[in-house]
């Protein structure tokens, strides 16, 4: 495994206060429920780069990374349904619940593709979400345009989601090296984006 | 000049810095949970002053009296004691003096601070050091208490009384301590056998001592919580708190559930990390 270095600690540093920074600001004019979830995705973030800094590389051997990295996309999703999408709230919280619980199943008790598929559609149908919601409001003029940034995040968080997945499963689109080269970069300009999205909103 | 010079890089390693700066760090917070914004900087300087001079005291008292321990263990044995680089007579009146003046400038300040200042020496070096350490494993309490006089202090120094949130943080503190010397005590468990050393790990095995450091990292978390909303933290740093809590809970699980040395030194980096953080959010 690739040895972590100080150019990755001090993005991981950055992103880590972004997040941070998130949590304490909170966003504007939110729901209790969306705010906890906003919470939980940017608490995740936070405590993911301290232990990166922390423990290097290494640990995203563990088998609980893909499952813990499932749980930004899942909650940031959740936040955005909740305030934008109420109606749907109910059904996406039980779609949200169900994925994760499945993934975590099928993490340890499954290999090979039938670990992969529960993750990648959880991880498309979050991330798409992430990914749609805010461009449309943002075009239909329901938000501030600067509310897409949040989208654009949640286009990377995909690809990252995706890489992580695919490293996991012994099967990398990219080597493992660049992986882990662009991966500090990825995960601070996910979260910067969608800190200018929220705080845009 | 190049004499200090080459003194003062004999006696740095003896105040065991970065000890001293987060143990400092604790005191200017419990200051500051009372007093932020700061208005007298005389009372800041006077504060960093003595909590600088009494802890450093303590530390090298502590380097004097166990430098045969240290000249045992290989961790310790390059320290400037057992590597004969400075004399124990030399250590000791240094000791001595830093301490002094630390406990003067404190006691000038306000005798209540400085009571609180001078049983956090006394505990450390007479009790912990000198009677307990070296006799039982549950030393290391008296340890955490006397780490978490300078936060006590500090409060006790900002709202001139000891209320129950300034007991709280002391708590924290000790609950804390354990975290680090525990894992120290399981990662250099050769050396402290060696040095004959009573340790968690030597005298009830790992599986207690994880549980232990477990249990107290979690307790130290909750406490800081229960204290951070008493003094009126706000909810987006309560938020945060919260936040960093989860992450010391879930290694904390981790470290007990599925055991390694890269858990284990994980949590106590991250304990520390988070100690620091709560400091600082106690700060605003």
């Amino acid at each position: 495994m690739k040895k972590i270095s100080g150019r990755d600690r001090l993005l991981l540093l950055i992103m880590g206060l972004l997040a941070a920074y998130q949590i304490v600001e909170g966003i504007s004019d939110t729901g209790t429920f969306a705010l906890a979830a906003f919470t939980v995705a940017f608490g995740v973030l936070l405590v993911a780069g301290l232990l990166l800094i922390i423990l290097g590389f290494d640990i995203l051997n563990s088998p609980l990374v893909v499952i813990i990295s499932t749980i930004v996309p899942l909650s940031l999703s959740l936040g955005l349904v909740s305030e934008h999408l109420p109606d749907w709230q109910p059904i996406y919280l039980t779609f949200a619940i169900l994925g994760f619980l499945l993934i975590v199943i099928t993490r340890f008790k499954l290999t090979g593709a039938f670990a992969i598929i529960p993750v990648a559609t959880v991880h498309g149908i979050a991330g798409m979400l992430i990914f749609l919601l805010p461009i449309i409001f943002s075009i239909q003029g329901k938000t501030p345009a600067g509310f897409a940034w949040v989208g654009f995040g949640g286009a990377l968080i995909g690809v990252g989601g995706l890489l992580l997945t695919f490293l996991k499963s012994g099967k990398p689109i990219l080597s493992k090296d660049t992986i882990l080269r662009v991966f500090p970069g990825l995960l601070l300009l996910m979260t910067a984006t969608f800190v200018i999205g929220f705080a845009a909103r | 000049m190049n004499k200090i010079k080459t003194k003062f890089r004999l006696y740095w390693p003896l105040i065991k810095y970065s000890q001293t700066s987060l143990l400092m760090i604790t005191g200017l917070a419990g200051y500051m949970t009372a007093r932020c914004p700061v208005t007298h900087l005389s009372t800041m300087l006077g504060l960093f002053l003595s909590l600088f001079l009494t802890i450093s005291g303590s530390t090298i008292l502590n380097m004097w009296y166990d430098r045969d321990i240290d000249a045992k263990m290989p961790r310790t044995s390059k320290r400037p004691l057992p590597a004969g680089l400075v004399t124990p007579q030399e250590v000791l009146r240094l000791g001595l003096i830093v301490s002094l003046i630390g406990t003067a400038i404190a006691v000038a300040m306000d005798p209540l601070y400085g009571l609180i200042i001078f049983g956090g020496l006394f505990i450390d070096v007479v009790l912990y050091t000198i009677w307990l350490k070296r006799k039982t494993a549950w030393s290391i309490i008296w340890g955490g208490i006397s780490g978490g006089m300078p936060i006590l202090a500090g409060r006790a120094l900002g709202i001139g009384a000891v209320d129950w949130i300034g007991i709280a943080l002391m708590f924290a503190i000790l609950f804390w301590i354990p975290t680090h010397i525990l894992t120290f005590s399981m990662r250099y468990r050769e050396d402290y056998k060696l040095a004959g050393v009573p340790t968690f790990p030597s005298t009830y095995g790992d599986f207690f001592t994880r549980n232990t450091i477990a249990i107290s990292s979690v307790l130290g978390a909750i406490v800081i919580g229960i204290a951070a909303y008493g003094i009126g933290t706000s909810w987006g740093f309560l938020r945060l708190m919260g936040v960093l809590s989860g992450g010391l809970l879930a290694l904390a699980i981790a470290s007990v559930i599925k055991p390694s040395e890269t858990v284990n030194f994980g949590l106590f980096k991250y304990a520390s990390l988070y100690m620091f953080s709560a400091m600082i959010l106690l700060m605003f």
